[in-house]
């Protein structure tokens, strides 16, 4: 038992002894710890978030290319067309402008779409529908046309795949009133969040990460559950600690958790804030931490310019400034397209050993 | 379309699954025969390895074409069905000999032509179009006006299209959803929309449904099924297509109507809509006013093709090409085609040629690329309006003082709801804040504090026409 809990600590599950004083900050009970025997890879969390929603509601309907017979491009969606029919898992010819549009439009007329990318960065061929059908039509519409849909797909960098299929979205997206903006990490997170999202009234745009949808999580009974839902807008502390704070969204979740590892092991104990939600931005839950630690690190993935650790600095200096005992620190992608060959690719993101330094600077351990 | 059921034993299966599932369309049955298999006696496991996904009518077609009869046919299985060789190099032509001919049930001068064939229209209908299409004109001209004499921002109006405006609507039912462009608020006019509530929008005053967020023109009505304009173009069309596709799911009878000028028709979307209209069978009318301009922009620069009715067949829909300035016309166009739209499930694509009478909007002035005796001809010699009121008073249901009658009504009316909504209070500040989301968040929430805060300690600095 306690080999798993270790392990999943390690990988960032948040399964630790000290995890049990943050119920208040999450919907997962304490008794859930104690079964924690039960894994399941993002990828199976996802799909049965998808299939129970479906099977509640029979307004949720599925399109994207490949989402159907192929299973998904990814296998997200794998088994759905065998179990709800062809209408409502779509097959889409090759154009995210038109089935995006579609989808709002099908929106519009009363259904909730679950439109896949099979990455964001096929999205921008489709951001007019997202920002200007989905996004604004409710308050152009002055209430009267709502748009319950879910824009979701692998999103940032996976392994290899070269400068267009590399971006994160994150802060694009999150810029945009309107649209709420989720990143799951966990298979709980994911579960938690998508069913949020399939049931919520406003567009939501559900940034997932290609390369965790085969990591494995533990995962509770609660979570497990068909009615079980997360919160949109509510961040979640992985890992409490006293001596700073680190924020982060999806894959980077788990390095994070690494890092506060190896921080702990030169005595820096680190708090590690999975954020969630992109927008609304929990700048409650990161503010409290931030006054608690006094030191900030906030790390993504996506390009360093306008990006969501630039809007998490600007809320912390508004809000918390005279808490701050060290400049904050900013970790973000290198500022290129994202290169090809696997070393440039390793240089051009955030590594361990990048947010480890980080915190170290913050805590005026190093230069 | 039902060639591909061969055997009755296979049809009443079929009907028995159609009563479990509950579809009605032969075109979708076979399809779900394999695909959505109920759980219960019928079937013990999920479909097996379903190698097409759609039965393709086309391929069955083109099959029974090059017959088993005729060995030297020279045919063969290429995906997507079988296709005729042929030895001759022959490049398909760029446009046909002649264009496509258009339907028109009246001439110029609005008398019936005499082999026209057309959907009769009652008195009462024809009484409302008639009137609808004069208060469209005079709505138009009085809130352009307006805009000249600075009382209103913006206006964009319609002059010329009233009856390719007011005899779709007339053709359509109340539960055909709409999805406009920005030039079709006679749809809106037809189904009870009043001046008032157009003016209200215009002036973006505190009973505008639209809570004063938009520019004027982009009207919207829930409860007339009318989707609030947006002004990104032909971004409605994938939109129709959707809300076509949720009513075919749920089985009403209605279809979802889309309107887009000559220039919509070069956008992506374009495309992608009809493209996918067809694939997907929604029930959707493309109606597209050829108007000849784009701002600016004449057809001949917009597009190389015959008109935008040719580009129906590219993607297998069916398309006519009507007069737009013929209210008859264009009624049984579209009453024809909603009937075809519901009932086989297809989406249909109605061009309907026109002329943009009026500048494109009150911030051009279309004398600068065009000249004002084109305009004036089309305004006199081609007026929609003129033609319609022959036909109708040839039938003896309208005079002369029923027009004047009608006309000093409307300008009464429209002279009072600008009046009204002139001095009617602007929105609350609380809608600066609403329906961004379903529910205000509370970055949304403090925000309004924020601006009430600074309002009350700066009361000079902010205007004293928003109410608090």
């Amino acid at each position: 038992m306690w080999g798993i809990l270790r392990r999943s600590a390690v990988d960032g599950g948040g399964f630790s002894a000290s995890s049990l004083r943050r119920t208040r900050f999450s919907l997962v009970s304490a008794r859930s710890y104690a079964a924690g025997s039960k894994e399941m890879t993002v990828r199976d969390a996802l799909n049965s978030a998808i299939d129970e929603e479906m099977s509640a509601d029979p307004k949720v309907f599925v399109m994207g290319e490949e989402v159907g017979q192929y299973q998904g491009a990814y296998k997200i969606t794998k088994g759905l067309l065998e179990k709800y029919g062809p209408e409502r898992v779509y097959d889409t010819p090759i154009t995210e402008a038109g089935f995006t549009g579609i989808g709002v439009g099908a929106a519009y007329a009363g259904l909730k779409p679950v439109v896949e990318f099979m990455t964001f960065n096929f999205s921008m061929q489709a951001i007019d529908h997202i920002i200007n059908s989905a996004a604004k039509s409710n308050y152009m519409s002055a209430g009267q046309i709502n748009v319950p849909i879910v824009f979701r797909g692998p999103n940032g960098a996976a392994a290899g795949v070269g400068a267009q299929h590399s971006q994160c979205y994150a802060a694009w997206y999150a810029s945009v009133p309107g649209l709420k903006v989720l990143a799951p990490y966990s298979a709980e997170d994911a579960r938690g969040l998508l069913k949020a999202a399939i049931r919520d009234p406003d567009p939501v745009v559900f940034l997932e990460n290609e390369l965790l949808y085969g990591e494995s999580f533990p995962i509770s009974e609660e979570a497990l559950d068909s009615s079980f839902c997360l919160p949109i807008g509510k961040a979640k502390i992985e890992r409490e600690g006293k001596d700073v704070t680190i924020t982060t969204f999806s894959k980077m979740v788990g390095f994070a958790l690494k890092a506060a590892e190896k921080l702990a092991e030169e005595g820096i104990s680190a708090e590690v804030i999975n954020l969630r939600s992109i927008r609304p931005l929990d700048r409650a839950t990161i503010n409290a931490s931030v006054r608690k630690t006094s030191r900030l690190v906030t790390v993504e993935e996506g390009f360093p310019q306008h990006g969501v650790c630039a809007e998490i600095c600007a809320s912390v200096v508004e809000e918390s400034f005279s808490y701050l005992d060290a400049p904050v620190e900013r970790i973000a992608g290198a500022d290129v397209p994202m290169p090809y060959a696997a070393n440039l690719e390793r240089l051009a993101l955030p590594q361990v050993e990048d947010i480890v330094r980080a915190a170290k600077r913050a805590c005026y351990r190093s230069k | 379309m039902a060639q591909h059921l061969k055997s009755s034993s296979k049809s009443i299966l079929l009907n028995i699954l159609r009563h479990n599932i509950g579809f009605s369309s032969p075109s979708h049955a076979s399809r779900h025969l394999r695909h959505n298999l109920p759980h219960g006696p019928l079937t013990t496991r999920l479909s097996p390895n379903p190698i097409t996904r759609y039965c393709n009518t086309m391929v069955d077609t083109l099959s029974s074409i090059g017959s088993h009869e005729d060995t030297n046919s020279q045919v063969m299985d290429f995906p997507g069905g079988k296709v005729a060789f042929t030895p001759e190099i022959h490049f398909i032509s760029e446009s046909n000999e002649e264009r496509v001919p258009c339907y028109r049930v009246l001439d110029d001068n609005g008398q019936q032509l005499t082999n026209s064939q057309f959907v009769p229209v009652s008195k009462e209908i024809a009484v409302k179009m008639y009137s609808d299409m004069v208060t469209l004109q005079m709505m138009d001209n009085i809130f352009y006006e307006a805009q000249r004499q600075g009382r209103l921002s913006f206006y964009a109006t319609a002059f010329g299209e009233e009856a390719i405006n007011i005899a779709s609507a007339a053709a359509l039912s109340p539960d055909d959803v709409i999805f406009p462009q920005y030039r079709e608020p006679g749809v809106l006019l037809w189904r009870g929309f009043t001046l008032q509530e157009f003016a209200n929008q215009c002036f973006g005053n505190k009973s505008d449904y639209g809570k004063g967020r938009q520019m004027p023109v982009h009207y919207g009505s829930n409860k007339l099924n009318y989707f609030t304009v947006s002004a990104t173009i032909a971004t409605q069309l994938p939109n129709a297509v959707g809300a076509a596709y949720s009513l075919k799911m749920d089985g009403k009878d209605a279809c979802a109507v889309t309107f887009f000028g000559d220039g919509g028709s070069s956008e992506g979307d374009f495309h992608a809509a009809l493209n996918f209209a067809a694939v997907m069978e929604a029930p959707v009318l493309f109606i597209c006013r050829n108007n000849g301009w784009a701002i600016s922009t004449p057809t001949s620069d917009q597009f190389r093709s015959d008109g935008v009715v040719v580009k129906g067949r590219a993607y297998g829909i069916r398309s006519i090409r009507v007069d737009g300035n013929d209210a008859l016309a264009m009624y049984s166009a579209v009453h024809e085609a909603r009937e075809m739209a519901i009932r086989e499930r297809r989406p249909i694509l109605i061009e309907a040629l026109t002329y943009r009478v009026g500048h494109h909007s009150t911030s051009d002035d279309s004398t600068r690329y065009r000249s004002a005796d084109e305009i004036e001809w089309w305004n006199k010699a081609r007026n929609p309006l003129s033609r319609f009121r022959t036909w109708v008073e040839s039938n003896g249901w309208w005079s002369d003082e029923a027009e004047s009658d009608l006309r000093s009504k409307i300008k009464k009316e429209m002279l009072e709801a600008i009046r009204v909504a002139e001095k009617t209070e602007k929105p609350n500040l609380n809608h600066m804040f609403s329906d961004v989301y379903d529910v205000p968040p509370l970055n949304l929430r403090e925000q309004e504090l924020l601006v009430r805060q600074a309002i009350k300690s700066h009361p000079q600095d902010y205007p004293s026409d928003v109410p608090l």
